[in-house]
């Protein structure tokens, strides 16, 4: 210990600018590593909600995300104060557009004002022409979902708001009689969502009369699973299609080497 | 009155401008007005002219994101016209954050904050690196990474569409200007400042200075918020070239002896006074 002492107490020599330099360097590469981290893993949570409804004719999240530049021309041109943008505290992707159907559903206009004004394609015209004209009944919002446990007309109440309130009447929602067992002489008339017409526009959950609204729309993604590709009804012939393309894999494990029933009677011969 | 309009003429005017230009996007919104539509990020003049911001536009390429007509259209707009009245120009006549970064470099001259704190701890290059690496994180998270974080659309958003939370970034600015760091958001660490620095490396309209004039009073110094491009007063007679001068002419009309006063660039003169 007390060897050192004499040298810590001499003078340090200036730095050189050869380390100079490559201490800076590394200061800076440092400083940008930290903040890039920071700065990603904020911009990765603050875009990670999913539970969201875009406006018409939005494209996928992602490259919405990447695409939408936030000039709130969409909010500006819907004539019914559907869409909103997103303000630091709503927790959801600073800036892009929304709406909450619960408080004002889209009210589909023919002519979706929304669409056409978007600067950067984050809202896809294409994506709601029919023949080269815009048609709102093909717009993918979301997906009514029903939560059948407190949806009254399950309880067998008659209430038919949401089927009455939907722009696609008879379409996209249909009424579903069924004899109500419990009283042996009501009906159950249940509204049935069809997802290949619904657009959730939110007309239904704006009009649902529980509480808490009993049909709500969901983004189509969190709202549906997926059968994935190894089912195939076998009874819808375009469906069946699909087989036409599969290629013809084959997986070769050490039982499949053998025939089935040998493979099945394999380590019985000590029985015998 | 006339003292106080010679004095204060650009300030008024850029106040002006700015105000302005909120009252048109609001009114768009509010009212459906359809003189500006839309904010800063891109707009319609006129319900016709596209108008987008060429760095967010930059963040969306290297995100991966295909460009629309439009939006090109727009930036093309945007580019062309800063190349012409100094790319910085959008930062003292047109940012909404201006006037929260002023009011605090107002503070911090009146309060004497500088005399406590002379250096500054950071370098104004921060804003490059920083513009690099939101171009490398859009490219990484395929995402327009300051877009997602920027104050700058945060507030003026906020102003049209409503605020939310944004004025807590009102406020951060405010106090980070105030108490850590001299000019330290418009300064230093805005990357859409340093890319519109870039840009108005090339622009037309430049403060000049004539040195024959100078009394080496200083007054413009202490009141340029990029006082580095002001390397010449009282040395030399060169038009400011660095395009981290903001023109916003307030070292002009804190200027008694006429030593500073907008010009057009010269191109043919750039060969001879470098930079």
């Amino acid at each position: 210990m007390s060897e050192n002492r004499p040298e810590t107490k001499k003078k340090k020599q200036p730095l050189s600018d050869r380390r100079k330099f490559i201490l800076n360097m590394a200061r800076g590469v440092g400083l940008v590593t930290l903040g890039g981290f920071v700065w990603s893993a904020y911009v990765d949570e603050v875009t990670a909600s999913q539970l969201l409804l875009r406006p018409p004719g939005a494209i996928k999240e992602d490259d919405f995300l990447r695409t939408c530049i936030k000039c709130g021309l969409c909010v500006e041109a819907c004539p019914y104060d559907t869409l909103l943008l997103a303000k630091p505290g709503d927790n959801k992707p600073l800036g892009t557009p929304y709406f909450i159907p619960r408080d004002i559903p889209c009210y589909m206009c023919p002519d979706i004002p929304c669409v056409p004004v978007c600067p950067t394609g984050a809202l896809d015209e294409a994506s709601v022409t029919t023949d080269g004209k815009l048609d709102i009944k093909i717009a993918d919002m979301g997906l009514a979902v029903i939560d059948s446990e407190s949806c009254i007309a399950f309880w067998g109440i008659q209430c038919d708001a949401c089927y009455r309130a939907c722009p696609i009447l008879g379409e996209a929602i249909t009424i579903e009689y069924s004899k109500n067992e419990r009283t042996g002489k009501h009906a159950f008339l249940k509204p049935v969502v069809h997802s290949d017409a619904c657009t959730g526009c939110g007309l239904c959950e704006r009009a649902c009369v529980t509480e808490k609204p009993a049909i709500f729309v969901l983004p189509r993604e969190v709202a549906q699973g997926r059968a994935g590709d190894y089912y195939i009804k076998g009874w819808d012939k375009d469906d069946e299609k699909r087989l036409e393309n599969a290629s013809e894999i084959k997986t070769t494990t050490e039982i499949s080497k053998k025939s089935a029933v040998d493979s099945l009677n394999d380590g019985l011969e000590d029985l015998y | 009155m006339s003292t106080l309009w010679n004095n204060y003429r650009y300030l008024i005017l850029r106040r002006f401008t700015q105000i302005s230009l909120l009252l048109l996007y609001f009114g768009a919104n509010a009212w459906g007005w359809t003189i500006l539509m839309g904010n800063l990020s891109s707009s319609r003049f006129l319900d016709f002219v596209p108008m987008s911001d060429p760095y967010a536009a930059l963040q969306m390429l290297a995100a991966g994101a295909a460009l629309a007509t439009d939006l090109l259209i727009g930036v093309a707009v945007i580019t062309v016209f800063y190349l012409l009245i100094g790319g910085r120009a959008f930062c003292s006549w047109v940012c909404p954050i201006n006037m929260i970064t002023d009011a605090a470099n107002y503070l911090r001259r009146k309060l004497e904050i500088d005399r406590v704190q002379n250096k500054q701890p950071a370098s104004r290059n921060m804003r490059y690196w920083i513009l690099a690496l939101s171009l490398i994180i859009s490219a990484i998270m395929g995402i327009t990474a300051f877009e997602f974080i920027s104050p700058i659309s945060m507030v003026h958003r906020g102003i049209v569409f409503g605020l939310g939370f944004g004025w807590a970034a009102m406020l951060i600015i405010f106090l980070f200007d105030l108490f850590v760091l001299k000019n330290g958001w418009c300064g230093h660490v805005c990357p859409l400042g340093g890319f519109y620095s870039l840009i108005g490396k090339f622009s037309l309209i430049r403060v000049h200075h004539s040195e024959e004039n100078c009394t080496l009073c200083m007054k413009c110094k202490t009141v340029c918020p990029e006082r580095q491009v002001l390397h010449m007063i009282g040395k030399e007679s060169l038009p400011v070239l660095s395009g981290e001068c903001t023109n916003c002419a307030r070292c002009i009309e804190v200027c008694d002896d006429d030593a500073l006063g907008f010009s057009i660039r010269k191109l043919a003169d750039n060969e001879k006074t470098g930079e």
